[in-house]
């Protein structure tokens, strides 16, 4: 049918509008990272000279052996994914803890509880008394307090209490009768029956966690206890002169360019979340229809 | 159900209280966890705000809070009085007020756009890429603002050599914070943003679209006569629920772009209740401050929840 219709000027003028638009968007998100990448491969002299615009110049990765033979950065990296798999972990089985008590109808404290939560969305004790109790609890410059004051997400919750609610009655009440109790109920039953909400919330809290910065920045003043966040803000946001001493390298000497270090920190700190994306997109669209069926 | 509440005795309350916490003891067993954790980090902070009318002592600890002298609104009126008040909540207001303006159009945009292009995998793997900046790191996506913005080897500035103009200084003029803010804050989100207009449109029914093409409609009467009228619903709702965060501007972007010379038009709320209490230790001024946001945003949220229940018969509670 489709084929038969044919295109009008209108129809013509419209779709190269619509194909610029696309195409300043796409460049606008892919460039800078393209570019980060090409300046981190090329020569500091390149660099420099101001030659790099899209692809790299004189191909060389001294400055990415400088950045990967800096033993902070390892330190820093291996403590993310420390605070990312321990964390996510820990959000995750809190999230169904907090999720599946709130689905059941029967449950006596259902509308106290949902209260308690969602009341935390919109009201909070703000900076200063939380960082007084998280401190005054000791957590201060501990790897707890990367975990502990983020432990759940109500936002998180509300999505997979739904997820709980959307499974027939049926089987949580034929699992009853065989005389399983909830704690088999939800382990055996429930969560594996909402694997790909699950999937789309350890996406979300996986990100978060390997992004924080704020309770970093808040908590953590230790070097042996930092994220990658913090490392990055030192390399990245100070002066060409603090990364020579963080980094141990004269950088004149080395003929390289402060900003190629700071393009390959860019670059090494970006892979793991740019490899996912794609695996995980469509899930990201089933995971923003159920944010929104709550609301 | 309210009359047998009020016939309820003491004791039978009790015995039902009792039952009910035999009946579901693996549900409790499961959610005291829970509760724990949001007494101690979200309702513990929120008593501790009685902070905000006290002179907290330094190292006084969590004990502190509620010991402390009680000075009655001495740290509001001391804000009201100050410099800052003024041009905090203008900051902070305007930020957000311009995000939305030039952030809120943006994906709705792109969404009609992209779902203009027939081949699947073409526009699947366009929006992957416009996904892409909203995984990054605060901290990085500031780095590459600061670094591409730089005025000695910047690529902005590279280019508008280029062309014969000067370097500017952009980090440092106070006139550029709110477009690089607004500019990059929606870089980073409109093609996230837009996941849920596509969803939108694509639930259009395809029959629609064949039948008003049959009776001759070009694509621009299309978007205006069907896609739009279609997803006017989701955007009302993405819109409210967009107006309840007016007040709520991200501390780390602001955090890791603002410098003293620039706080005319950086400075927001939540960094100032950060230098005042975090690293000037004047824990009680600045959680005083810090009430006063939460306040309202607490009071736009509400508004928000109220007009969208009028306007659509979908709130959050």
């Amino acid at each position: 049918m489709k084929q038969f219709i044919r295109e009008s000027f209108g129809d013509k003028v419209f779709d190269t509008i619509i194909t610029i638009f696309i195409g300043f968007a796409v460049i606008v998100c892919v460039y800078p990272f393209l570019y980060v990448v090409s300046i981190s491969i090329s020569s500091g002299e390149a660099v420099n000279k101001g030659l790099v615009y899209l692809f790299p110049v004189d191909l060389d990765i001294s400055a990415l052996k400088i950045v990967l033979g800096y033993k902070q950065l390892w330190v820093s990296y291996g403590n993310s994914v420390f605070y990312t798999v321990a964390g996510t972990t820990l959000n995750i089985v809190f999230t169904c803890l907090a999720a599946y008590p709130l689905s059941r109808k029967r449950f006596f404290l259902r509308r106290k509880m949902n209260f308690l939560l969602a009341f935390t969305m919109y009201f909070s004790g703000g900076l200063i008394p939380t960082y007084i109790v998280v401190t005054g609890l000791g957590l201060y410059d501990t790897r707890l307090a990367m975990l502990l004051p983020v432990l759940l997400s109500a936002y998180n919750v509300m999505i997979c209490r739904s997820a709980f609610e959307s499974i027939s009655e049926e089987l949580f009440e034929n699992a009853a009768l065989e005389g399983a109790n909830d704690l088999i109920i939800m382990s055996k039953i429930a969560v594996p029956l909402i694997k790909p909400t699950l999937a789309v919330l350890t996406l979300y809290y996986a990100v978060a966690r390997y992004n924080d910065f704020f309770n970093a920045l808040l908590y953590i003043s230790k070097k042996n206890l930092e994220p990658l966040q913090l490392f990055l803000r030192r390399i990245l946001l100070t002066s060409s002169m603090e990364i020579m001493q963080t980094t141990g390298v004269d950088m004149a000497a080395a003929s390289q360019s402060t900003i190629s270090v700071r393009y390959v920190c860019i670059v090494v700190s970006v892979v793991p979340i740019i490899m996912i994306v794609p695996f995980i997109q469509k899930y990201l669209v089933e995971g923003t229809m159920l944010g929104s069926v709550k609301g | 159900m309210k009359a047998q509440k009020v016939k309820q005795t003491k004791e039978e309350r009790r015995k039902l209280l009792r039952k009910n916490l035999y009946k579901d003891k693996y549900l409790l067993l499961m959610i005291i966890p829970v509760i724990i954790y949001y007494l101690i980090f979200c309702y513990v902070p929120m008593t501790g705000l009685v902070m905000a009318f006290n002179k907290y002592q330094m190292g006084s600890g969590l004990k502190g809070i509620y010991t402390s002298e009680f000075v009655g609104l001495r740290w509001f009126q001391q804000f009201f009085q100050s410099i800052y008040a003024w041009r905090l909540i203008r900051n902070t207001f305007l930020l957000s007020f311009f995000s939305l303006i030039f952030g809120f159009p943006i994906p709705i945009l792109f969404a009609i756009a992209v779902t203009q292009i027939r081949k699947k995998w073409l526009q699947k793997s366009i929006q992957v890429s416009t996904y892409l900046p909203y995984f990054i790191s605060t901290v990085v996506v500031c780095g590459m603002i600061i670094n591409f913005l730089s005025p000695s080897d910047g690529i902005i500035n590279m280019l508008l050599n280029k062309i014969g103009i000067d370097s500017i200084n952009f980090m440092s003029l106070p006139q550029w914070f709110r477009p690089i803010y607004v500019i990059s804050g929606s870089w980073q989100s409109f093609g996230f943003n837009s996941i849920i207009f596509v969803a939108a449109i694509m639930g259009i029914s395809p029959e629609l679209y064949e039948s008003m093409r049959v009776d001759g409609a070009n694509k621009r009467q299309l978007i205006w006569h069907l896609v739009l009228p279609g997803i006017k619903p989701t955007i009302i709702l993405l819109l409210i629920m967009t107006l309840g965060s007016l007040m709520n501007v991200g501390f780390e972007k602001v955090y890791l772009l603002y410098s003293a010379p620039i706080y005319e038009t950086s400075d927001v709320i939540q960094t100032y209740v950060y230098r005042q209490g975090i690293l000037n230790n004047n824990y009680s001024s600045a959680s005083a401050v810090g009430l006063l946001n939460s306040m309202i945003n607490f009071s736009i949220v509400f508004v928000a929840n109220r007009m969208s229940r009028k306007l659509t018969d979908t709130a959050i509670w």
